[in-house]
């Protein structure tokens, strides 16, 4: 399988990314901002970061950058986008997402392990996986994730959530809502759900002896989804 | 324009200083000049008060590949690897600015490691604030912490290790010390020596601005009221461009085009331009209207000593040039040729085509001023008798919960939260262990890194006080089963032309000195600050110590959380009961008086290298060192982490209960092993004369101590974790 990591100047999760993708089987390229075309591939992921610097709004110049016009096809075509953290940003900006991401409710940059729940499985990204709750890492400060009634009800109604945190046992409630993300949600897929933003980084998860291991439970799942 | 003296102290120059200038000139120096003198000439840039007893410092040894005078020192940890590390202050513009004061601290000792060559691996920090009691604690906190995780996060650098301290001394002068740690190939490291005559001078990065005039003299001075006057001298950050300047530099250092490369921190084009010819023995020919400015009608004065951050000055191999801009280019960076080196050994400026300044070189280093100021030692305090009385009225417990609640025990979460701790994916302990630890990307090797310091024993007495911080910080490597190799040390002191003061650092310098010869840990990098001192008063001495060790396999290191119901607690290194200067005799008893705890470095060395021993022999499940609140808090600690209780009996020793749970005597580890093992322990222990007590065994929840009621961990966990949080809230 052929990944693709797009690098934006500004960010810092590009090589973090690049590592998961091969340990677990990919074939991964990087993709410069400035390119034009994609080479080809089954996955295209814009990774975590402060892309452009995120001085305007997160995700906002990455939004309107040369290479993301190509992102953009690729997804409507049915390809499959995966963004994480300043990924999930951009891609909201992009317009592919709906909704946006708020500073956190704190209004202090967060950094620590969290559980998700998975809310979908009935997607390329999540069918199969062998743990419905994964602990992930997070570390953002614009996690806060927010959408109108009308695009949340769209949302809840095309079951496009994708992921919400919840506590080890999976139960979802304000306590064990890191940043104030509306209904906990921590992940979201597009109508088609080959397009899936989320904040946690399952990159920073794949070695039992650092953080853990559930993102590696994530990328096998993914690579042998795709096959 | 000719200057006077009345210039020269205006731009902190005595009349002796501004004389001898006049002298070596042989005449007048003009405003450019004289700027270019006082940012050469300060405490911050020459080290002028500090220079004869850091000549002292042990900084050799079989491991070090570069000592002090470079940018960042550098340690050999085999394999072609190497870790260039360095530790400095930003003290004075942190306070007057937290957020970009703390910020551009971070930013500049990034910068420092990556101009060497390496990528930076991780960052920690020791901050120091005053009083909680204190109305500016909070917000001064607040944006420290935020510039901190502001500059590093967005760089994608982990902070895994630091420390937070509270104390009424640093009211009027708070401390941000920023730590790096960077990995480079030791085949290719970069210098800043220039070498050869008429090889292009490259300016690179971001535009130079107003921002940071005078920054360097500024943190050569006392404050005093007028503090919010010099917010202009503080600099502004922005880390985005510093990512971009990171990954440019090591694209063009991957390749063979650089001759020498500094970066422009303190002082700025200045000093990085003075430095690199000085050490390479040229000159240096720059024409200013070349450099890129971002404000206009800029002065040759004001760019000269603007302090704008996220720029580096390269000297490249001739025909080089529009390789290396390509890739500035690139990366949306400045890149300008600027001047060339000379055979001149003088600095001359161009300006409009009119020549604006002309100094020889040397009379700007090694003629730089040189002090060996008068200083007051300090004696030993007498000991504390204690009333047995005093004492009766208290509960262990109730004591262990106040002081696991006080400032500087209680669970620094809060803060690290703010930090992001996992980026580049390599972080194997996270701050609130003993040591942060970090792998070496593709590698089973990691470094164990720690940043340590002790003012309480350092006023108490500096030579222990400059002992016992070595001891510490070698301790917190040990415990996590590494080999300490090297540190780095940021000097924090007050006014240096007051005798008590200096007598302060000369004292702490040679009890650092001293643990570093006898545990064969070398000094490699630093920094001093003086004139931490507020309407004449001062801060407490704060040397702060930050040290790396090498760990071989990272799947083998030890952490602080206690593992397993049943399994045995045992203090390593004998309690003696020393309760003068610690949380305890402090906090609980009010007594402030009395010696700190003696350092005995035979019985340190002895009893690190046998702990490494067990560790090594897979005997040890868990460990931790005893500093602050002695046993008892070091117990806890390691319990409130493992989710465990524990069941504690004092052994029947002389001194009284709360002398041997909350006494702080040096060169102890608390260790967790499996009764099984406990023979095999005690013989390593006795085979190398390691004094041990066996004090209790690990429980599920409970907390139990001799007589007194029964608490649940939750009860400590609670009252560790919960302080910041509410004071910040508040």
């Amino acid at each position: 399988m052929k990944s693709s990591v797009i690098i934006f100047p500004g960010s810092n999760c590009d090589r973090d990314m690049d590592v998961a993708l091969k340990k677990f089987g990919f074939i991964n390229q990087m993709v410069w901002h400035n390119d034009i075309d994609l080479p080809k591939s089954d996955l295209i992921v814009l990774p975590g970061g402060f892309s452009y610097g995120d001085y305007l709004r997160c995700g906002s110049i990455a939004g309107k950058s040369r290479i993301i016009s190509s992102v953009i096809d690729f997804a409507k075509s049915g390809g499959m986008v995966m963004g994480v953290c300043n990924g999930f940003q951009i891609l909201t900006e992009t317009g592919l997402l709906s909704g946006v991401l708020q500073q956190n409710i704190n209004l202090n940059f967060i950094c620590k392990n969290v559980f998700i729940k998975i809310n979908n499985n009935k997607n390329k990204y999540f069918e199969n996986i062998k743990k419905n709750i994964l602990e992930l890492h997070i570390a953002h400060n614009e996690g806060n994730y927010f959408c109108s009634q009308d695009e949340l009800k769209s949302i809840e109604d095309n079951d496009q959530i994708a992921a919400t945190y919840c506590d080890q046992n999976g139960k979802i409630n304000e306590e064990n809502n890191p940043n104030g993300a509306i209904k906990n949600i921590a992940g979201i897929f597009n109508e088609k759900k080959n397009v899936l933003g989320m904040m946690p980084h399952p990159e920073r998860m794949i070695d039992k002896y650092l953080s853990g291991e559930d993102g590696s439970i994530f990328f096998t799942n993914l690579l042998n989804n795709l096959k | 324009m000719e200057v006077n003296l009345q210039n020269a102290m205006d731009h902190g120059l005595n009349k002796e200083e501004f004389n001898k200038i006049c002298d070596l000139l042989k005449r007048t120096p003009n405003l450019t000049e004289l700027g270019i003198f006082s940012a050469m000439w300060n405490e911050h840039c020459s080290y002028k008060s500090s220079k004869v007893h850091l000549k002292k410092l042990n900084t050799k040894g079989k491991k070090v590949i570069q000592g002090p005078g470079e940018n960042a020192g550098i340690i050999d940890i085999e394999d072609d690897d190497a870790i260039v590390f360095k530790i400095e202050s930003h003290n004075h513009p942190s306070f007057i600015e937290p957020y970009q004061g703390a910020a551009t601290g971070v930013g500049g000792i990034m910068r420092d490691v990556f101009t060497m060559g390496a990528r930076p691996i991780a960052n920690l920090n020791s901050i120091h604030f005053g009083s909680t009691q204190n109305p500016k604690t909070k917000n001064l906190l607040r944006g420290v912490v935020k510039g901190i995780g502001g500059y590093g996060n967005c760089m994608g650098i982990p902070t895994i290790a630091g420390q937070t301290n509270f104390d009424e001394s640093y009211n009027g002068n708070i401390l941000v010390n920023a730590m790096t740690l960077g990995l480079v190939n030791k085949n290719k490291i970069f210098y800043s020596k220039a070498v050869g005559v008429n090889k292009p001078v490259i300016y690179v990065g971001s535009k130079t601005g107003r921002d940071g005039i005078h920054g360097a003299s500024m943190a050569s001075a006392v404050f005093d009221d007028k503090i919010e006057e010099k917010k202009p001298t503080v600099q502004v950050g922005d880390p985005f461009t510093e990512k971009l300047l990171l990954e440019a530099c090591l694209e063009l250092m991957a390749g063979k085009s650089i001759i020498s490369i500094q970066d422009m921190g303190a002082a700025g084009l200045t000093s990085s331009s003075i430095e690199m010819a000085s050490k390479g023995n040229l000159g240096i020919e720059l024409n200013l209207n070349k450099v890129p400015c971002r404000e206009e009608k800029m002065t040759p004065y004001e760019i000269m000593l603007s302090e704008s951050q996220e720029r580096m000055l390269i000297i490249l191999e001739n025909g080089k040039e529009e390789e290396a801009k390509k890739i500035f280019d690139k990366w949306n960076l400045d890149f300008a040729v600027i001047g060339k080196t000379t055979d001149t050994k003088k600095i001359e400026l161009f300006f409009d085509k009119i020549r604006v300044a002309q100094i020889p070189i040397n009379i700007l280093a090694e003629n730089a001023p040189i002090y060996d100021r008068k200083f007051k030692k300090t004696k030993l305090p007498q000991k504390i008798k204690f009333n047995k009385d005093d004492l009766k009225n208290f509960k262990i417990t109730e004591v262990l919960k106040k002081i696991l609640s006080s400032p500087n025990i209680s669970s620094k979460e809060w803060i690290w939260e703010q930090y992001d701790q996992t980026v580049m994916g390599d972080t194997v302990e996270k701050p609130g262990s003993d040591s942060g630890i970090v792998r070496i990307h593709g590698s089973s090797k990691a470094v164990a890194t720690s940043v340590d310091s002790s003012a309480i024993y350092c006023y108490a007495h500096p030579l222990t006080g400059g002992k016992q911080v070595v001891c510490e910080n070698w301790r917190n490597l040990i415990s996590c089963g590494s080999k300490p190799i090297a540190i780095t040390n940021c000097l924090n002191f007050g006014n240096p032309e007051k005798e008590e003061n200096m007598g302060e650092f000369v004292e702490c310098v040679e009890g650092i000195n001293e643990a570093s010869k006898f545990l064969d840990y070398p000094v490699v990098s630093g920094n001093v600050s003086f004139y931490n001192e507020t309407k004449d008063k001062g801060i407490k001495p704060t040397p702060t110590i930050g040290g790396v060790g090498l760990v071989t396999d990272y799947k083998k290191i030890i952490t602080m959380d206690l593992k397993n119901i049943n399994n045995l607690i045992l203090v390593v290194g004998k309690t003696e009961g020393h309760i003068e200067q610690s949380i305890f005799a402090r906090n609980i008893l009010n007594e402030k008086k009395g010696p700190p705890p003696e350092i005995n470095l035979f019985n340190e060395k002895n009893n690190g290298e046998t702990i490494l021993k067990l560790i090594n022999e897979k005997l040890i499940k868990s460990t931790h060192d005893v500093s602050l609140g002695g046993i008892i808090t070091a117990v806890s600690k390691m319990a409130i982490k493992g989710e465990k209780g524990f069941k504690l009996i004092k052994p029947k020793v002389l001194t009284s209960k709360f002398h041997y749970y909350f006494g702080e005597d040096q060169g102890r580890y608390i260790i967790e092993i499996e009764p099984n093992n406990l023979s095999k322990v005690q013989k390593i222990l006795k085979e190398n004369s390691v004094h041990y007590d066996e004090i209790g065994i690990v429980t599920k929840n409970e907390v139990i101590l001799d007589k007194e009621p029964i608490l649940h961990i939750d009860d400590l966990t609670k009252s560790n974790k919960t302080w910041l949080i509410d004071y910040m809230s508040k």
